[in-house]
């Protein structure tokens, strides 16, 4: 069979696979799955971009999805007057004052000369700068976070509509990215690896711990939509007989409404960023950074400033992963910090795309969708196994009771033991690069 | 002023929970600079790895306290080191036979082993968490503290205490024995020669007769008796749960790159600078203060630098710092 050939026929599978989940159980997780395996291909499309294509190892990808899913809280949601009232202006003044004393300690290191000087210099620079903005950030912070705490103890957002968010989550990422990328890029490949594992854990304990601008642990909920509630659907004469001509009960026509709503906006930003990543790879920059990636030392003796391009490529991948972010906290309307886990968010977006075959854009996409795929139906795969294999206990046993719970961790398992023999019988993964 | 009474604070806060935590830190990067020495990848199973091992000692104690062995005023766990340790070294050498050799016979670049080992990493967390489930496990037993704090105050006078757990002080002698036996296996016998000649220069080392094979099991079963001595360590300090053990991977992998990737002396320094830091960053230091300078000078606030949530971002800007000024580390990284 022809690659093309290989490729039509390995994404009929997943359109098999979903359509089969829809006949099989229910419409409505036949589209769940189909959505969020959307927003997966679009995180693996980023991956791609960093590691299929210029040999970059992130390891921070749920910190940049997490910073997507901030951007939608800080755009979308409508302020709230009291909490600025309280303490706004006098917080962003410490924000500006903490900027400026990282600048000074910067300033400071590259002003004084070598020696006892310089590191005395640098503590005091860094010690004043630390106090004064403490000082006048921490009673902005009590101050915001008093009002109604209930309820509210932020700042609130913008008041902006909500795909307005989806290009800031990609900003917000690309921001942290370049910072990463600064420090990390052109040292060995490892280092990269273990800052960006550090910059994911370090934006989840902000989302989770400054509660003044994300709610914290008490999760932001009500995000606005880019469409219509259920509710107001089911109200609607006009779509409850629609419905009724299709033969659905208005409630489950509602929610498909909604789904397949989803489904067309992810859709359509996968389109572009899939056209977008097509044209880079196929560029003679594309050519360039494959150059790089296969050896960097030649492409260096070309001239080929080697780091800067690195940073370019981290930076857009990034930036992909948190578009993909924001667009993921749309679609559930909430930010849960507690919710963002590594082995979800970091490395199954790995899995997929080995899987999928790095270095080619459709490759990763259809990684995206096979195992997401995989990673929602493994679990009652998993649970139904333990099921058979229990079977012949004795129903109070303690052991099934065990094995029945353990069922959920089976995917863990049997992701890793997918990646591994990938890896093994097929590093190209299944849609190889060309 | 009071001095005493400052430092007795300082110690009971700072010094001996510093200690304790930069002890385990310590051989938890000791595992991963010998595996990134010897096989010449970071190895980000490693935490998982800390957590397998520890499962398995959790389980042997509890089997142990079920039918009545105990090891008096010491912890079970110490008696369920040896079978935690074993299993941990069939698991390292029944993955590198199925899945590391593989790569090794091909000469596949690091970053592929480091692909591999997040494979790993999936399979073992899977494993731990099927086994004994995601949650919170104590397994900690035997006497609490060496020295309680109001003994510490009768036996002194002091206004302040100072306590000791005794999992604190067994922390630190195990870790001092480990590290000794160590060093003593890596420089004076034949295959911890071995090991070093072939972190150096492999080439060379494979030229003069060393069976790779052989380095590469000895460094695997090394790993696994530090990673389930590290785990076991931390988890009687502090408590079983296997997400946390993965988290640990953060502040390891700064310690090791800190004191420099490969270099067993610098891993244990590496060990006790990220340690240090941590503690002293998130330490509310009103009291030693208070102590020292005049009343009137006595700090309102906490005189907290940090919150302890953002204990990882510590480790972090050190390692960045690092990475920025030194990026060999503190001690010239690379070889054993």
């Amino acid at each position: 069979m022809s690659e093309t050939g290989k490729t039509y026929a390995l994404f009929a599978m997943v359109v098999v696979l979903i359509i089969g989940t829809g006949v099989v159980q229910s419409w409505n997780s036949a589209l769940f799955i189909l959505n969020m395996g959307l927003i997966s291909a679009i995180m693996a499309l980023g991956v791609n971009l960093q590691w299929g294509i210029a040999g970059l190892l992130n390891v921070g990808i749920m910190g940049f999805v997490a910073l997507g899913g901030l951007a939608t809280v800080l755009v979308s949601m409508d302020p709230v007057p009291d909490a600025w009232d309280a303490g706004g202006p006098r917080l962003f003044l410490g924000l500006a004052l903490g900027a400026a004393s990282i600048l000074a300690v910067v300033m400071a290191y590259a002003k004084l000369p070598k020696g006892w000087a310089r590191i005395i210099g640098v503590a005091i620079v860094a010690i004043i700068g630390f106090n004064i903005t403490r000082g006048v950030l921490d009673p902005a912070v009590q101050a915001v976070e008093a009002v109604n705490p209930a309820l509210t103890g932020y700042l609130g957002g913008l008041g902006l509509p909500v795909l307005i968010a989806w290009p800031v989550g990609g900003l917000f990422a690309a921001a942290a990215a370049w910072v990463i990328g600064k420090t990390a890029l052109g040292l060995r490949s490892d280092y990269l690896a273990i800052a960006t594992l550090g910059i994911s854990e370090i934006i989840i304990a902000i989302l989770k711990n400054e509660d003044w601008m994300s709610r914290g642990v008490k999760n932001v909920i009500g995000i606005p939509r880019p469409l219509p509630y259920e509710i107001d659907l089911q109200a609607d004469p006009s779509f409850v007989e629609r419905a009724a001509g299709l033969g659905l009960d208005p409630m489950t026509a509602s929610t498909l409404y909604v789904k397949i709503g989803y489904g067309v906006l992810f859709a359509i930003v996968l389109g572009i960023l899939l056209v977008l990543s097509q044209l880079a790879l196929n560029s003679p920059w594309g050519r360039m950074m494959r150059a790089i990636r296969d050896n960097e030392t030649a492409a260096r003796a070309m001239g080929k400033n080697v780091t800067a391009r690195h940073l370019q490529v981290f930076v857009l991948g990034s930036a992909i992963c948190g578009i993909a972010g924001a667009m993921m906290t749309t679609m559930d309307s909430q930010l849960t910090p507690g919710s963002y886990q590594p082995l979800r968010f970091t490395f199954l977006i790995w899995v997929m795309v080995i899987v999928g075959g790095s270095g080619n854009n459709l490759g990763s996409i259809l990684g995206g969708f096979l195992v997401w795929f995989l990673w929602v139906q493994v679990e009652p795969l998993g649970a139904g196994l333990m099921n058979i294999i229990t079977m012949p206990m004795a129903e109070d046993s303690a052991i099934r009771a065990h094995l029945l719970e353990g069922a959920a961790y089976m995917r863990l398992l049997t992701m890793g033991v997918f990646l591994l023999v990938m890896l093994r019988f097929s590093p190209k993964g299944l849609i190889p690069e060309k | 002023m009071d001095f005493l009474n400052a430092l007795v604070v300082l110690a009971n806060f700072v010094v001996i929970p510093g200690i304790a935590y930069g002890s385990q830190l310590a051989l938890g990067a000791l595992g991963v600079t010998l595996v990134y020495g010897v096989l010449r990848f970071s190895n980000f199973a490693h935490g998982d790895t800390m957590a397998f091992g520890t499962m398995v000692v959790v389980l042997v104690t509890w089997w142990m306290q079920s039918v009545g062995i105990t090891f008096g005023p010491l912890p079970t766990a110490l008696l369920a080191l040896p079978v935690g340790i074993a299993a941990t070294a069939v698991l390292m050498v029944g993955t590198d036979r199925m899945v590391y050799r593989f790569y090794r016979q091909k000469k596949a670049e690091p970053v592929v082993y480091l692909i591999v080992s997040l494979g790993v990493m999936f399979i073992m967390a899977g494993l731990v968490r099927f086994i004994i489930g995601p949650n919170d496990q104590s397994f900690s037993d035997g006497e609490r503290f060496i020295i309680k704090v109001r003994d510490f105050k009768q036996m002194t006078g002091l206004d302040e205490g100072l306590a000791i757990k005794t999992t604190q002080g067994i922390t630190v002698v195990t870790a001092i024995v480990v590290v000794a036996v160590l060093f003593w296996f890596l420089n004076n016998t034949r295959t911890g020669k071995s090991m070093r000649a072939f972190s150096d220069n492999e080439d060379l080392a494979l030229l003069s007769g060393i069976n790779p094979e052989r380095v590469v099991l000895y460094t695997w079963l090394i790993v696994a008796a530090l990673a389930t001595i590290a785990g076991t360590l931390y988890g009687l300090d502090k408590s079983f749960k296997p997400f946390v053990y993965f988290q640990l991977l953060l502040p390891i992998f700064a310690a090791a790159i800190v004191g420099g990737l490969g270099n067993p002396l610098g891993a244990i320094a590496g060990g006790f600078v990220i340690a240090f830091s941590e503690v002293t960053v998130t330490y509310a230091w009103k009291k030693v203060i208070t102590y020292v300078v005049p009343d009137a000078w006595a700090p309102e606030g906490l005189v907290q630098l940090l919150s302890t949530e953002y204990k990882f971002a510590v480790s972090f800007v050190i390692l960045v710092i690092v990475l920025l000024i030194k990026p060999t580390g503190l001690f010239k990284g690379k070889a054993l």
